[in-house]
């Protein structure tokens, strides 16, 4: 499982990463392996609200369907189109491969660490 | 009685006692008793298969079927050619479930995909579905497929069939979006009323070409101003009539629907028929139901899979914007097999045969004294108003094994021509309705 | 090989005479100027392809077909041919009633038998299918409470368990689902509901059997709850064919109903559709069905309910399907319908027993006309799973059973034999599963990668999925 220390992550398995005003958000290498070969995402719109803890998009492997949870609470201000034609790059590229960027962030979920996150994916598996 | 359990009744004895039970009510012991059925079901004993064919045959023949048809008003009658009863009785295809199981699936699989490549080259549209139950629940279907959650409301043409209205009316008491007609005017939807009702809120527009009176609607001037609204246009067509109309892609529409019962399905008492969806691109993954698509095997061999099952009820479940399982598979064979043999020629020249008798029949009755309503261009169905009772008119002709048109009211009659009315049977029919 | 691949300009079969009147096209803005492509082929080819597709598809009557929930009995020959006598095939929709007396006649006959199977008070034949009769049968539902000036009842128990169109369906009409976990029996679980119910509570979709085979014990006293608390009670017909003859939705405290003619009544799937899914009801929601019904004696006509949904199709139904539905119960008669439901039962436990001295039933108790296996320690110890025990028999002609359903078992396989198979069938199917489990024990890997006698093997779905073609492309 690759972790990069230089972001925050989320019990749902979303990574956080910090830019300025701006949140990008995108989901965990832990996350993409466990939904296996995904084939399609279903992104929300620029401008849309989100509110931490609300499914805010879904991923889609051949036989299933998993939602995406919000870390924090703002307003999206630019979506992975690029994920659309390219869904393959959730799994070969998971922090590459963001889904939203979020803007006039007012709460945020309190979020784990690289080695808090390695630590809770580990009690997961027990 | 009739059975078709081959196990006699001493194998299923020995069977019984193998897993340990004496007798089938022993079997079902665990049912509770205040549930079981007491006495047997009141219902008529068996039947040898002889004496179904008789009892049957005898219910078939108090029907009436009519050797001339002008009535069409969403039912048609049309040429199948006898290619297509013989595949669709090809048991392997027949009496096969959804092709879930892929490899030992594909001659169904190539079928579909190419039921929907045809779809798709008729309409003009990017994607297309495996079918859905009829072109109504189409209509109903492609509307809920338009909804975003800020745009809740559809208008749909008042000029559509009163039952794709209906059921539309039906699906939008369930799923709760806001429904409002749009008037007809002289035959046609009303521009103007769509114009000053359209807004932010619409989701969609639902259009009839050719409309219930068999006009042509000014379809490319409805879809500018849906799409101004920033809406989806979607075109509900007669498969026929697109071998010769411009097809809803040209017309701007997003989403093409229709009944494909013309294309090489029975007139059947209403069914089964078949609904076909096509869309855009960028709408593919709202179409709901089964999709199939082109892939590969390990060894690199092309082959068919149903595909973007995520979309569906089986995965997505109450998320699912659809909950469409079952659809019209052999139908949407019978199509297949039906373009095919008509071919693009033989399908242009249908739909060129169902225009020019609806024309020719419409100037004969003028002739007569009837009075053709229609003030717009139409394909093959046309309306008459006349002083004598539509009611007088039709049942002269049901007195000569003629099905008339399809009376709207007292005095107005809805008439159609294919390809199957010859000039013989249309003169002949005017020379009776000289008479009454 | 495609049919548009072996398309050849100037092709064709000479379906249509020449026109014979004047001819008249449409004008410049409504004529078509997208070139048309269907295909171009002389009817020999033509004929050919069809057979090609045909050779490379499963029926029923390719081989044993145990694919749980989905019926997949025998389907009469005798069915097809009234089905396309004339009489039947070439009415219009449209003629007047007196020209259609038979098919009413059909109608009327149904609605009879099928209410009388079911314990049922009216029925509506128009649903085309299942998922489409579930709908039929929740706005029913939706009808009668708002009639009753309760606007308040927005939601729909629905098991785990239950197939994916129940929640599906539960939200076209409207209604949000409450999804209540199954007991470790598969069953119900009473506490749950109970603590589930209350007023805003429009009713309970239900099969019973239930999706893992079980008949629940404890249905008198699920639908008291839900009546108690003032909701109604939704029987999915998908299993019926474990207990016509022996117990009826309608005795069981059901208020609504759809059955499949499809699985239970022996019309053909025909690939996957056309079904049929009449929905029936107690005459307190029968003035709220849909469309038309056939009333009369002597002289049949067709009626509207006083506060009907309007319509949730065209016209009657899909009627030939029912027509073969009819002439399967009038062959089958009252004696005939039970023992099929019988035999099915029977089939099913049969099979059962000779295969849980390898196969891990995931729930070891009589069941009724299918069960459901877990292959989840067969695939710990081996790594095989469901699906390559499922590829597996593909290579001995077997139509596996239904995979990954019922989602409450891991590894499941499920499945229904149903009435119309033989004992030497069922053992020979049973051959081929023991001999599908030792070589799982011995050899993984030939499972990993069977089917091998198949035109294709297993096909890359997820490039299906991520870059979808849907369509043949006229330009290359």
């Amino acid at each position: 499982m690759e972790l990069r220390a230089e972001l925050k992550y989320s019990k749902s398995h979303e990574w956080v990463k910090e830019e300025g005003d701006i949140v990008v958000i995108g989901l965990t290498d832990y996350a993409q392996s466990e939904l296996g070969d995904l084939v399609f995402v279903n992104l929300p719109e620029e401008g849309d609200e989100v509110n931490v803890g609300d499914s805010f998009a879904d991923v889609e492997s051949v036989k299933a369907v998993s939602d995406v949870y919000a870390p924090v609470s703002g307003v999206i201000c630019e979506v992975n189109e690029e994920l659309l034609d390219a869904p393959e790059k959730m799994n070969e590229a998971p922090y590459d491969a963001w889904l939203v960027k979020v803007k006039d962030i007012t709460e945020k979920e309190e979020l784990l660490t690289a080695e808090e996150y390695q630590a809770f994916v580990e009690s997961e598996q027990d | 009685m009739g059975s078709y359990v081959p196990n006699t009744k001493e194998e299923r004895t020995a069977m019984l006692s193998e897993i340990g039970f004496q007798s089938m009510e022993e079997l079902f012991g665990h049912i509770p008793d205040e549930v079981k059925v007491k006495d047997g079901l009141k219902i008529p004993e068996g039947m040898s298969e002889l004496e179904v064919r008789r009892a049957m045959k005898k219910i078939a023949d108090k029907n009436q079927i009519f050797p001339t048809i002008f009535r069409g008003a969403g039912a048609y009658r049309h040429y199948i050619p006898a290619m297509v009863n013989n595949v669709i009785s090809k048991e392997n295809l027949q009496t096969a479930y959804t092709p879930y199981q892929a490899e030992i699936s594909q001659g169904i699989l190539q079928s579909i995909f190419e039921y929907q490549t045809m779809i798709c080259d008729l309409t003009g549209m990017d994607a297309s579905n495996a079918s859905v139950y009829d072109g109504a629940t189409a209509a109903a279907e492609g509307i809920a497929m338009c909804r975003e959650r800020k745009r809740n409301k559809a208008f749909i043409s008042a000029a559509v069939l009163p039952a794709t209205l209906e059921v539309v009316k039906t699906y939008c008491f369930g799923n709760e979006i806001e429904l409002e007609v749009i008037p007809e005017k002289n035959g046609v939807t009303d521009i103007e009323y769509l114009k000053e009702h359209i807004d932010t809120a619409a989701a969609c527009v639902y259009i009839q070409h050719p409309n219930y009176y068999g006009n042509l609607e000014d379809a490319a001037a409805i879809g500018n101003i849906v799409h101004e609204a920033g809406a989806k246009f979607i075109m509900g067509v007669n498969p026929i009539s697109l071998g010769i109309l411009k097809t809803p892609k040209e017309y701007g529409a997003d989403v093409a629907v229709g009944d494909g019962q013309p294309l090489g399905l029975p007139l059947a008492f209403g069914g089964p028929y078949l609904g076909f969806m096509a869309c855009v691109g960028s709408m593919t993954r709202k179409l709901p139901g089964r999709i199939v698509g082109q892939t590969t095997d390990q060894k690199g061999n092309t082959g068919y899979v149903l595909t973007l099952q995520a979309r569906e009820q089986h995965i997505r479940r109450e998320k699912a914007s659809s909950n469409i399982c079952s659809n019209q598979a052999l139908c949407a064979l019978a199509v297949g097999v039906y373009l095919a043999s008509m071919g693009s020629k033989g399908l242009e020249n249908a739909a060129v045969q169902c225009t020019s008798k609806a024309h020719y029949m419409a100037r004969r009755l003028e002739e007569i004294g009837f009075c053709v309503e229609n003030q717009t261009e139409f394909f093959h169905e046309f309306v008459t108003v006349s002083e004598k009772p539509a009611k007088e008119i039709l049942s002269a002709l049901e007195k000569q094994g003629i099905l008339g048109g399809y009376p709207l009211d007292d005095h107005r009659i809805l008439w159609c021509c294919t390809e199957m009315n010859t000039k013989e049977e249309i003169d002949g029919t005017i020379s009776i309705l000289k008479e009454v | 090989m495609l049919i548009f691949e072996k398309s050849r300009p100037g092709r064709g079969c000479s379906t249509l005479p020449a026109c014979d009147v004047e001819v008249v096209r449409p004008k410049e803005r409504d004529k078509r100027e997208l070139k048309l492509h269907m295909p171009e082929l002389s009817e020999v080819e033509l004929s050919r392809h069809y057979t090609e597709l045909a050779k490379k598809s499963h029926g029923v009557n390719d081989g044993f077909y145990p694919l749980g929930s989905c019926t997949m009995k025998y389907n009469p020959r005798i069915n097809e041919e009234i089905a396309a006598l004339p009489g039947f095939k070439e009415i219009h929709p449209l003629q007047p009633e007196h020209t259609v007396q038979g098919c009413l006649e059909v109608l009327k006959r149904s609605e009879e038998a099928l209410c009388e199977i079911t314990g049922m008070d009216a029925m509506t034949l128009q649903p085309a299918a299942g998922a489409h009769g579930e709908f039929t049968g929740l706005l029913l539902m939706k009808a009668y409470h708002h009639s009753r000036g309760d606007q308040k009842r927005t939601k729909i128990i629905v098991p785990d368990s239950a197939h994916g169109t129940n929640p599906a369906s539960a939200a076209m009409a409207g209604y949000s689902v409450v999804s209540i976990p199954s007991g470790p029996d598969g069953c119900v679980d009473l506490k749950k509901l109970r603590e589930a119910v209350g007023d805003d509570i429009a009713g309970l979709m239900l099969t019973n059997p239930n999706t893992v085979g079980l008949f629940d014990k404890n249905i008198l006293e699920i639908t008291d709850i839900v009546h108690e608390c003032g909701g109604l009670c939704y029987y999915d017909g998908a299993n019926l064919n474990a207990v016509m003859g022996t117990v009826r939705p309608g005795d069981m405290g059901f208020d609504v109903i759809h059955l499949n003619l499809h699985k239970t009544f022996s019309t053909p799937h025909g690939g996957g559709g056309p079904g049929s899914g009449p929905v029936g009801c107690k005459a307190c929601l029968a003035e709220f069905l849909p469309s038309v019904r056939v009333d009369g004696e002597e002289v049949l006509r067709l009626t509207k309910a006083e506060h009907g949904i309007g319509e949730v199709k065209s016209f009657y139904g899909n009627f030939l399907v029912v027509v073969r539905a009819l002439t399967y119960i009038m062959t089958l008669g009252r004696e005939g319908i039970t023992e099929a439901s019988q035999n099915a039962v029977l089939n099913a436990n049969y099979m059962m027993h000779k295969l849980k001295e390898q196969y891990q039933m995931a729930y070891d108790e009589v069941c009724m006309h299918e069960f459901v296996m877990s292959l989840s320690d067969l695939k710990k110890s081996t790594g095989v799973s469901a699906m390559d025990i499922a590829k597996g028999l593909l290579d001995h002609e077997i139509h596996p059973p239904t995979m990954y359903f019922p989602l409450i078992v891991e590894e499941a396989l499920m499945v229904e034999p149903t009435e119309t198979e033989s004992k030497e069938t069922i053992d020979e199917a049973v051959g081929v599963f023991r001999e599908l489990y030792e070589l799982a024990v011995k050899d993984a890997e030939r499972l990993h990668n069977a089917p091998v006698s198949t035109p294709v093997g297993r096909l890359d779905e997820v490039k299906a999925a991520r870059h979808p073609v849907l369509r043949y492309s006229f330009d290359v």
